[in-house]
C-alpha cells in the first residue's frame, strides 16, 4: 500500500497534538537536572556536562520530608486500594448472584455515589473526624477514600463478575461447598483482570487529591505528596532548581506506573467502563 | 451469554439461597454498605441539615430554615461573590464543552481511522496528563507561562506571534480563560478515549454500505458516525458538568484559595473553601459552607437530572 497524503496529515496532526501535550512535562523534567543559569538562559536545552546538577534534588530532600510525604501517599493508596477491591467485590457479587428484595434500590443507592462528588459532605466529614479523633491521621483519608472510590468500583466489578460461567458455582454448591468459600476461593480469584481496571480508576483520583489532604490531614507529618509538593513549592515558590525538582519527584512515580499499566487502562476505558 | 443463563434455570431449585435473604448476603453486603453509608450518604445529607442552621460565636447552633440560602442570593455581601463564581463556572464548562470536547471528538475520529499506524502510542501519550495530579499540572503551567522563564514568550516569537504574549495568569480579562485552558490540556484525554472507544464499536459494514451508497467523508461522518456516538457525547457532558462544577485544586494551585486577580478565576468549589475556612478577615462559617455545598449540590443534580431526562431519554441507544 502506497503511503497517502491524507495519511500524512493526520500522522502531522498527532505528532503535533503529542508535542503540545507531553512539551510542558519534558521541559519540566530537563530543567530540574540544569543549573539555575542554563535554566534562564536555555529552557529547550538538555542537561550536558556544563549545566548538569541535581542542586534542586538535594534542597528538596533537605528542607521536606519528602520520604515521608511518598510513604503517605503510597499507604493511603494501597490501603484503599485493597479495601476498595476486596469491600467491592464482596458487594458487586452479592448484588449480581443473589437476587432478593430491595437488591435493585440498593444498586440505584450505590450508584449515587458516583454521580454525587462525596466532596459536598466536606463539612459534616470534618465534624466526624473531629469527633471521631481522627484528624491529622491517615485512617480519615483512607475511610473517605474507601467510600468515594466503592461505587464506581462495584458497578466495575459487578459487570466482571456477571460474565463468569454460572457452571462453576452451581458445582460448587452441589458439592456443598459454602456460600463465602465459593466467593473467597473461586470468584476472588477469577475476578483479578478487572482488579487492574478498578485499580487504574480508584489509584489515579486517590493519589492525586488536594482537597481530603489540605481539609483532613494538612500537618503533623501526615502529608501526602500532593499537598507535600503544593505547601514546599508555596515556600520555595522563588528557588526554580527546588520547585522544579519537587515536580519531577513527584511526576515520575505515576510516569512510571503510567508507562507499564497504561494498557490497563486503555482496556479499561475503551472496554465497558461507559456503554 | 444468553445461552448460561438459559442452561443454568433447571438448577434453581437446588440453590435455594437465590430466592430468599439470608445471613450471608447480608455479610457480603454489609462493610460496603456501612463505609459508604457512613463517609459519603451520611455527611451530604447532614450537609443539607446543616445548611438549615446557623451558629453564633459561641459554637451553639440555631435552626434558621431557608435564611442561609436567603443570605447567599440576596446578602449583598454574599450574592455577588455567589454569582460571580457561579458565572465564572459556567464559563469554565463552556470552555471545557467546545474545546476539551471539541478536540477530544476530533482526535478520537483521527485515532479511529482504519489502519492507524502507532495509534496505540498516540492514545498512550496523549492521555499522559490527564494521569497527573492537577495541582502538579497547575505548577507545570504556571512556570511555563511565567514571564520570568520566558518560554511561552520566546515559543510564540519563533511563532512570529511574540506581541501575544502577555501575563495571561494574572491579568483580570484573561485569567479565567488561561486558567480554563490548562484544564482543558490536562483533560482533553478523556473524551478523547470515551469517543474512540464508541467509535470502535460502529461496526465497519455500516460504514460501507454508506460509502457504497455514495455518501463521502464528511456526509460519512455527519450522517452516520456522529448520531452513532450522540449517547457517549451525553454521557461526557455530563462528566465534564460534574467534573468542573466541583473542581478546586488547579484554581487552589495556581490562584490560591482567594482566586485572585480579584476573584476573576474563582469558581463554586473555591468559593465553598473560603466560606468553610474563612479566608483574611472573615471567619469561616460551617454552617454558611454547608449552605455553599448544598447549592453546589442543588446545581449538579440539576444537571444530571437534565441528561437523564432530558437528553439521555431522547437519545437512541442502538446495539449491534
Amino acid at each position: 500500500m502506497t503511503i497517502r497524503p491524507g495519511r500524512i496529515a493526520v500522522h502531522i496532526a498527532l505528532i503535533l497534538y503529542t508535542i503540545l501535550a507531553l512539551g510542558p512535562i519534558f521541559l519540566i523534567l530537563i530543567n530540574a537536572f540544569k543549573t539555575r543559569r542554563a535554566i534562564f538562559a536555555d529552557p529547550l536545552g538538555l542537561p550536558n556536562g556544563q549545566t548538569w546538577t541535581t542542586i534542586g534534588f538535594d534542597r528538596v530532600f533537605a528542607n521536606s520530608d519528602f520520604g515521608l510525604y511518598f510513604f503517605n501517599s503510597l499507604t493511603v493508596t494501597v490501603v484503599s486500594l485493597v479495601l476498595i477491591v476486596l469491600i467491592g467485590a464482596m458487594a458487586a457479587w452479592a448484588l449480581t448472584e443473589y437476587r432478593f428484595r430491595g437488591n435493585t434500590l440498593l444498586s440505584l443507592y450505590l450508584a449515587i455515589g458516583i454521580m454525587v462528588p462525596i466532596r459536598l459532605g466536606s463539612v459534616s466529614i470534618l465534624r466526624m473526624m473531629v469527633e471521631l479523633n481522627l484528624v491529622n491521621t491517615l485512617t480519615a483519608l483512607i475511610l473517605v477514600y474507601v467510600a468515594q472510590g466503592l461505587p464506581l468500583a462495584i458497578l466495575i466489578l459487578g459487570e466482571f463478575i456477571q460474565q463468569i460461567p454460572k457452571d462453576l458455582r452451581d458445582a460448587a454448591r452441589c458439592d456443598g461447598v459454602s456460600e463465602y468459600r465459593i466467593f473467597f476461593s473461586i470468584i476472588l480469584p477469577l475476578i483479578s483482570p478487572a482488579i487492574a481496571t478498578v485499580a487504574v480508576f480508584t489509584m489515579v483520583p486517590v493519589w492525586n487529591d488536594l482537597w481530603f489532604p489540605l481539609i483532613l490531614a494538612p500537618g503533623d507529618g501526615k502529608q501526602t505528596i500532593t499537598l507535600g509538593v503544593q505547601q514546599f513549592i508555596g515556600q520555595y515558590v522563588t528557588d526554580w532548581n527546588a520547585v522544579l525538582a519537587s515536580l519531577t519527584l513527584a511526576i515520575a512515580p505515576v510516569l512510571v506506573l503510567y508507562l507499564l499499566f497504561s494498557r490497563y487502562l486503555v482496556r479499561g476505558l475503551t472496554a465497558g467502563a461507559v456503554k | 451469554m444468553t445461552d448460561i443463563t438459559a442452561s443454568s434455570v433447571p438448577v434453581t431449585d437446588v440453590v435455594p439461597t437465590r430466592s430468599r435473604f439470608s445471613i450471608h448476603i447480608a455479610v457480603f453486603l454489609a462493610p460496603a454498605l456501612a463505609i459508604y453509608t457512613l463517609f459519603s450518604i451520611y455527611p451530604l445529607i447532614d450537609t443539607i441539615r446543616l445548611s438549615l442552621y446557623a451558629g453564633d460565636e459561641t459554637g451553639a447552633r440555631s435552626f434558621v430554615g431557608l435564611q442561609n440560602f436567603y443570605t447567599l442570593l440576596t446578602d449583598p455581601n454574599w450574592s455577588g461573590q455567589f454569582w460571580n463564581a457561579f458565572s465564572n463556572n459556567l464559563i469554565f464548562f463552556a470552555i471545557h464543552m467546545v474545546v476539551q470536547n471539541g478536540i477530544g471528538l476530533g482526535l478520537a475520529m483521527l485515532l479511529s481511522l482504519p489502519r492507524l499506524t502507532g495509534g496505540s502510542v498516540y492514545r498512550t501519550l496523549i492521555f499522559l496528563p490527564t494521569m497527573l495530579s492537577v495541582v502538579i499540572i497547575g505548577f507545570i503551567w504556571q512556570l511555563m507561562l511565567n514571564p520570568l522563564w520566558g518560554i511561552a514568550p520566546s515559543l510564540l516569537k519563533a511563532a512570529g506571534l511574540g506581541s501575544l504574549f502577555g501575563p495571561w495568569l494574572g491579568q483580570e480579562s484573561t485569567a479565567l480563560l488561561t486558567v480554563s485552558l490548562i484544564s482543558v490540556w490536562q483533560f482533553v484525554g478523556i473524551p478523547m478515549m470515551l469517543i474512540y472507544a464508541a467509535l470502535l464499536n460502529i461496526p465497519d459494514d455500516l460504514l460501507d454500505a454508506a460509502t457504497v451508497d455514495g455518501a463521502g467523508p464528511f456526509s460519512v461522518f455527519w450522517f452516520v458516525r456522529l448520531p452513532l456516538i450522540l449517547p457517549t457525547l451525553g454521557v461526557v457532558s455530563v462528566l465534564t458538568f460534574v467534573a468542573n462544577f466541583n473542581a478546586f485544586d488547579l484554581i487552589y494551585a495556581i490562584k490560591g484559595a482567594l482566586a485572585g486577580p480579584n476573584f476573576s478565576t474563582d469558581i463554586l468549589g473555591t468559593f465553598f473553601y473560603r466560606t468553610f475556612f474563612g479566608f483574611q478577615l472573615q471567619v469561616g462559617s460551617p454552617t454558611m459552607g454547608a449552605a455553599v455545598a448544598t447549592a453546589m449540590l442543588i446545581i449538579i443534580l440539576i444537571g444530571v437530572l437534565i441528561y437523564l431526562f432530558g437528553v439521555q431519554r431522547k437519545l437512541q441507544r442502538h446495539s449491534f
